[in-house]
């Protein structure tokens, strides 16, 4: 006979209801920390959650499948919460109107030069095609870069983790960079920032400045459409090479 | 609330209809958001600013958007399957990443205020 601990652990560790709980009691418990640090670029609560969930399932000999029977639940807000993303371009509107002509063609070259750098750089170093094609998407909030990378051939997870990396890189990155440069202009600074790291470098643009922030979010969204619509165009033949 | 959440899984589900019908390799929840940004246009010419700062679908949205970061979780804990890709593209990977950061941050803020500033310059001559 077991023990009863071993038996109630054997039902738990099998069913959704642990690792849904585990997942959303981690994530509150990072955000408490990040809002500690000051929300500091660098102690992400995303990044934080999955490290903790990464761990626990290698110290509870757990498998990724039996994990994601609870986790597919969160996992299945990402469609929506990207189309949410309509909500904050419809009130940026009117910004849009008014730079109509810097944005776009901020746009229309950062975007496929977000793509390009990251895909070109790891392949002329020699990254095998699943890491270059995982990279190709790395500039997108991660609702629309985990759908990208599954068009073209890429590892979604591999993408969401290097999504998060270049978040908090572009975060950590972008203020000391603006200012060694002497760029005072807030909306092109957020833009850019936006462009590059999407959700994290928005949120960092925001702590700096409200204009920039406005600008971020706005580079953010369009960059999801841009990049959607060009990497599988720029991508897709090579998928099977 | 309910409206507001049927609203955007009604936009996610037409845009994969559009997408898998048509054989376009964009994810579905892209035209999710085109479609809805175009239903906020419409609707906000008959109902002026009111309904996109406080109607059902913003709340919902509003609502979404302010827990993003917990939906990727899921996603990200996959890379437990893939240390060993990371482990032999390390130096590739973090190369990639941070030079390619660097140079998109400062293109894309270069012509920004190149655009900028040459159509400020065009306005005040005209």
């Amino acid at each position: 006979m077991t023990p009863p601990a071993l038996d109630l652990w054997a039902y738990l560790a099998a069913s959704p209801l642990l690792w849904l709980t585990l997942t959303i009691g981690a994530f509150l418990a990072a955000q408490r920390l990040a809002r500690a640090s000051g929300y500091h670029p660098v102690v992400n609560p995303v990044l934080i959650t999955i490290v903790v969930m990464v761990v626990l399932l290698q110290v509870t000999g757990t498998s990724y499948d039996i994990y994601f029977d609870g986790a597919q639940f969160i996992h299945f807000i990402l469609g929506p919460a990207t189309v949410a993303l309509a909500v904050p371009l419809y009130r940026s509107r009117h910004l849009v109107r008014a730079s109509a002509l810097p944005i776009l063609a901020a746009l229309l070259v950062g975007a496929p030069f977000a793509i390009l750098s990251a895909s070109g750089i790891a392949a002329l170093v020699g990254a095998g095609h699943q890491i270059v094609l995982a990279l190709v998407p790395k500039s997108v909030t991660a609702g629309i870069a985990v759908g990208i990378a599954g068009e073209i051939g890429g590892e979604p997870a591999l993408t969401a983790v290097l999504v998060i990396s270049t978040g908090i890189l572009g975060a950590v990155i972008v203020t000391p960079l603006m200012n060694a440069f002497k760029i005072t202009d807030f909306a092109a600074r957020g833009f850019a920032a936006g462009l590059t790291s999407h959700g994290i470098g928005t949120a960092r643009a925001f702590q700096v400045d409200q204009v920039a922030g406005t600008f971020a979010g706005l580079a953010m969204a369009l960059n999801g459409l841009a990049t959607a619509v060009m990497a599988p165009l720029i991508f897709r033949q090579f998928a099977g090479f | 609330m309910l409206l507001g959440l049927f609203v955007l899984l009604a936009c996610q589900l037409v845009g994969e209809v559009i997408v898998r019908g048509m054989g376009w390799p964009i994810p579905g929840p892209v035209i999710g958001i085109v479609l809805l940004f175009v239903i906020m246009l419409t609707r906000g010419r008959l109902k002026p600013s009111e309904a996109a700062e406080q109607g059902e679908v913003a709340k919902a949205a509003d609502g979404l958007l302010s827990n993003l970061g917990l939906v990727f979780i899921p996603a990200g804990v996959g890379i437990s399957q893939h240390y060993q890709l990371i482990v032999d593209n390390g130096i590739a990977l973090v190369g990639a990443l941070v030079l390619s950061t660097v140079l998109t941050l400062l293109v894309t803020m270069g012509v920004f205020r190149l655009v900028s500033r040459w159509t400020a310059h065009r306005q005040v001559q005209s």
